[in-house]
């Protein structure tokens, strides 16, 4: 019956007519991509299925210089959870497609381009696509997957051992060869369960605060919060924007920074909350690491006796492990082989602009 | 002597892993993803079997499922190499319970060789985690790494050249570690804020610090009730070769057994030998190089209810690490003398006695007086002829 209605969906879109039709799951994990239907290559452009809605975050997490196509299909109204992801109803695929801007065989370390939305897919000719994964919210719980794209970009197969896709990443700076690693289905979940004691996978992305951004729809550029309600994907709520942009002051955008890079772990029921380190919007003092010193960190430290050294970056754990490349001894532990050059620029700044010393 | 030749065992099979190491075994990396999705796909009751050989990885392993065992064909026969790894802050992570592993070796990981967080019911078993390039500062901190975690039984193992500590417990309750061979690390052994453990029968020997007992400011739980009895804690006089900035950083060469800001520690029945800052080291989280003020007034900095008895002690103390403390060697015994077996850093609560019951005779106590900046360093020859209650044996819940 499925299969019956993604053929009769994909003969409509090769008409040009109408976008696929997505597909949900609830049991099985289907090999290959196109059979969700949220995404799809056709005509040389990653496009959108049928009613599926493009996201992005106010400050994402950053995944060597990779550009993330976000996606939300859903049946039903999510009910907001606070500083947390909304629960999305049974029925919900969200997916995120990691590409890049290319040139010949290098990936190029760019800013974000033109949106993609129902009516501009992404141009396969200057770009490269190297995964998507989603998550699916089925009635047992959310289940992560991760589809790895083929070179000549017409296919993702599910790949759930993950994989190592080297690429060699062009900037001003030069060009760097890295190890672009796709997350095993365990290491999906090691940023997903996001309360190490429940042992839930949960989307981490789409908070409130997080959608309370423009973007550029079909219809033209709104706010996408508005946009979820008039949709029906969101609970319409009591959430009240910030009266000042969060991201105006240098303490709001490292805060933000480190909330959506380090507090799916540093939390205080987080896998990482073996640290004492929180690094959630709420956390201060010692627990954000101001002259704390580190617990179980290795090679970690580099040297520093803090996490935090107030005015001073270069005496921080907490830069250094920003900055590091090392496996042992990096920060977030999975997620990126490159350094965040301009996230790292962020938190020494905020540290330098912080008064006090450490005893 | 049934200890004895256990151990005596243990190091033949580490000297056999390191002829092994020198023929330069073929490696298999075919076998990674084999190995990962059988990880993947692992249900309660699996038993995943490596067969003998050198497998190479170049990302961690994870492994989330409960009640699952991972067996290999001996610790010289199955091998786990991940000198390429690109990926991964671990060898081998778990996070499931009722986790069995036994037989096999981890090598050269990038990270920590075998973190368990979050598990009840944690059994490492004849297993050799080690850094293969000798000890080195750039080698992965943790050998075996479970923290967070209940019922964890490590025995029969063998941990080499971890930059931290090769068998580390932390933030754990109700553990036993038995009969394992520690060497070459900065810490061989090393308890941390964990309640209920009894540490005994294993060889702690050439490491920075044998055995350690420490108690860490702004964690949720503090450690209580430790046992560490009827080891064989020997010249740990290698160089201190930890990241400047870690709490091991700051243990001498030369520590025997280190009992740091933590109480209710029985030390019996154990021979510490040579170690040549001092064989027994018991100090505050003060004298540590992270002593600093941003703790909670929760936090007990001081070491109470520390016992001592039927120990056996030769040597050491002769040749401390340090300035500070080879020059208070040389003040108070000269050129030849050393310090007692016992070195303690002085600092006790006011208005309490830290109850420091020294009862091996004439083992003597030199009390570096560092409240005072060390102005009166002395053999103290009152205040430790205490008694106290003996600490109950651990029970495991059983297994599975």
């Amino acid at each position: 019956m499925k299969r019956a209605l993604l053929a009769i969906a994909m003969l409509l879109s090769a008409c040009g007519e109408k976008a696929v039709e997505p597909v949900f799951f609830p049991d099985e994990n289907p090999q290959l991509l196109s059979d969700w239907g949220a995404v799809s290559v056709d005509r040389g452009e990653l496009r959108l299925g049928e009613g599926v809605t493009p996201y992005a975050l106010r400050t994402p997490l950053f995944t060597d210089y990779a550009h993330k196509l976000r996606t939300v299909w859903s049946v039903g109204e999510a009910t907001p959870r606070g500083d947390w992801a909304p629960d999305f109803p049974v029925g919900t695929v969200l997916t995120k497609t990691f590409y890049y801007p290319e040139s010949g065989s290098n990936v190029l370390k760019a800013e974000d381009m033109q949106p993609v939305n129902g009516t501009r897919g992404l141009d396969l000719a200057e770009h490269r696509l190297i995964e998507t994964r989603l998550l699916v919210r089925r009635s047992d719980g959310w289940h992560a997957l991760s589809y790895v794209w083929n070179e000549d970009e017409t296919e993702a197969r599910l790949k759930r051992t993950g994989a190592v896709v080297p690429l060699t990443l062009a900037s001003s700076a030069g060009e760097e060869a890295f190890p672009y690693i796709v997350p095993n289905e365990n290491q999906c979940a090691s940023c997903h369960i996001r309360d190490a004691t429940d042992g839930g996978l949960e989307p981490l992305g789409p908070t409130e605060a997080q959608l309370d951004h423009p973007y550029g729809y079909a219809g033209g550029e709104a706010n996408q919060l508005a946009a979820w309600r008039e949709r029906g994907l969101l609970v319409t709520t009591g959430y009240e924007p910030s009266s000042t942009d969060p991201l105006a002051s240098l303490d709001g955008r490292a805060r933000a920074y480190l909330a959506a890079n380090c507090a799916h772990c540093h939390n205080p029921v987080g896998p990482a909350d073996t640290s004492g380190m929180d690094l959630t919007l709420s956390a201060d003092g010692p627990a954000l690491g101001h002259c704390k010193p580190p617990i179980a960190a290795g090679s970690g430290t580099g040297g520093r006796r803090f996490g935090i050294v107030p005015g001073a970056p270069d005496q921080s754990v907490l830069t250094y492990r920003v900055a590091s490349r090392d496996p042992g001894a990096m920060m977030p532990e999975v997620g990126r082989s490159l350094v965040d050059e301009e996230g790292l620029a962020l938190l020494e700044e905020w540290i330098g602009a912080m008064d006090g010393a450490c005893s | 002597m049934m200890r004895t030749a256990l151990a005596a065992s243990l190091i033949l099979l580490t000297a056999c892993g390191g002829e092994q190491e020198a023929a330069a075994p073929v490696t298999d990396a075919s076998y990674q993803e084999e190995l990962q999705l059988a990880l993947l796909d692992a249900q309660p009751g699996d038993v995943i079997t490596i067969p003998a050989g050198t497998y190479a990885f170049d990302r961690g392993l994870s492994l989330t499922a409960d009640g699952v065992t991972i067996r290999g064909a001996g610790m010289a026969e199955t091998v786990l190499s991940f000198k390429g790894q690109l990926a991964g802050a671990e060898g081998l992570l778990v996070t499931g319970d009722d986790f069995l592993i036994e037989d096999l070796s981890i090598e050269d990981a990038k990270g920590d060789a075998l973190k368990v967080t979050e598990a009840d019911g944690v059994t490492i078993r004849r297993v050799r985690v080690a850094w293969t390039g000798g000890p080195k500062t750039e080698n992965g901190a943790y050998g075996f790494y479970p923290v967070q975690t209940t019922n964890v039984l490590i025995e029969d193992s063998v941990a080499v050249g971890a930059s931290d500590a090769g068998i580390y417990v932390g933030q754990s309750k109700n553990v036993i570690v038995r009969n394992n061979l520690a060497e070459e690390n900065v810490a061989g052994i090393e308890i941390e804020n964990t309640q209920d453990a009894d540490v005994y029968g294993n060889v702690a020997k050439n490491n920075t610090g044998g055995i350690l007992v420490f108690n860490m400011p702004n964690l949720k739980q503090a450690g209580a009730n430790i046992r560490v009895f009827e080891n064989e804690v020997e010249e740990n006089n290698l160089d201190n070769f930890a990241h400047p900035g870690t709490p091991v950083a700051s243990i001498p060469a030369g520590s025997g057994i280190v009992v740091n800001s933590h109480d209710d520690v029985e030390i019996f029945g154990n021979t510490v030998r040579d170690n040549r800052t001092a064989n027994v080291i018991i100090s505050s989280v003060y004298s540590s190089n992270y002593a600093d003020d941003s703790w909670s007034d929760s936090f007990d900095p001081y070491p109470e209810r520390i016992a001592l008895h039927s120990n056996t002690f030769e040597g050491g103390g002769n040749r401390p690490d340090g300035m500070e403390l080879k020059a208070a060697k040389l003040m108070l015994f000269g050129p030849t003398g050393r310090f007692p077996d016992v070195l303690w850093d002085g600092y006790a609560p006011e208005g309490r006695s830290p109850e420091i019951c020294i009862g091996d005779q004439g083992t003597e106590v030199l009390n570096a007086d560092m409240p005072n900046g060390s102005k009166n360093m002395r053999v103290d020859a009152e205040g430790f002829s205490c008694t106290l209650e003996p600490l109950a044996a651990v029970r495991l819940a059983e297994a599975l």
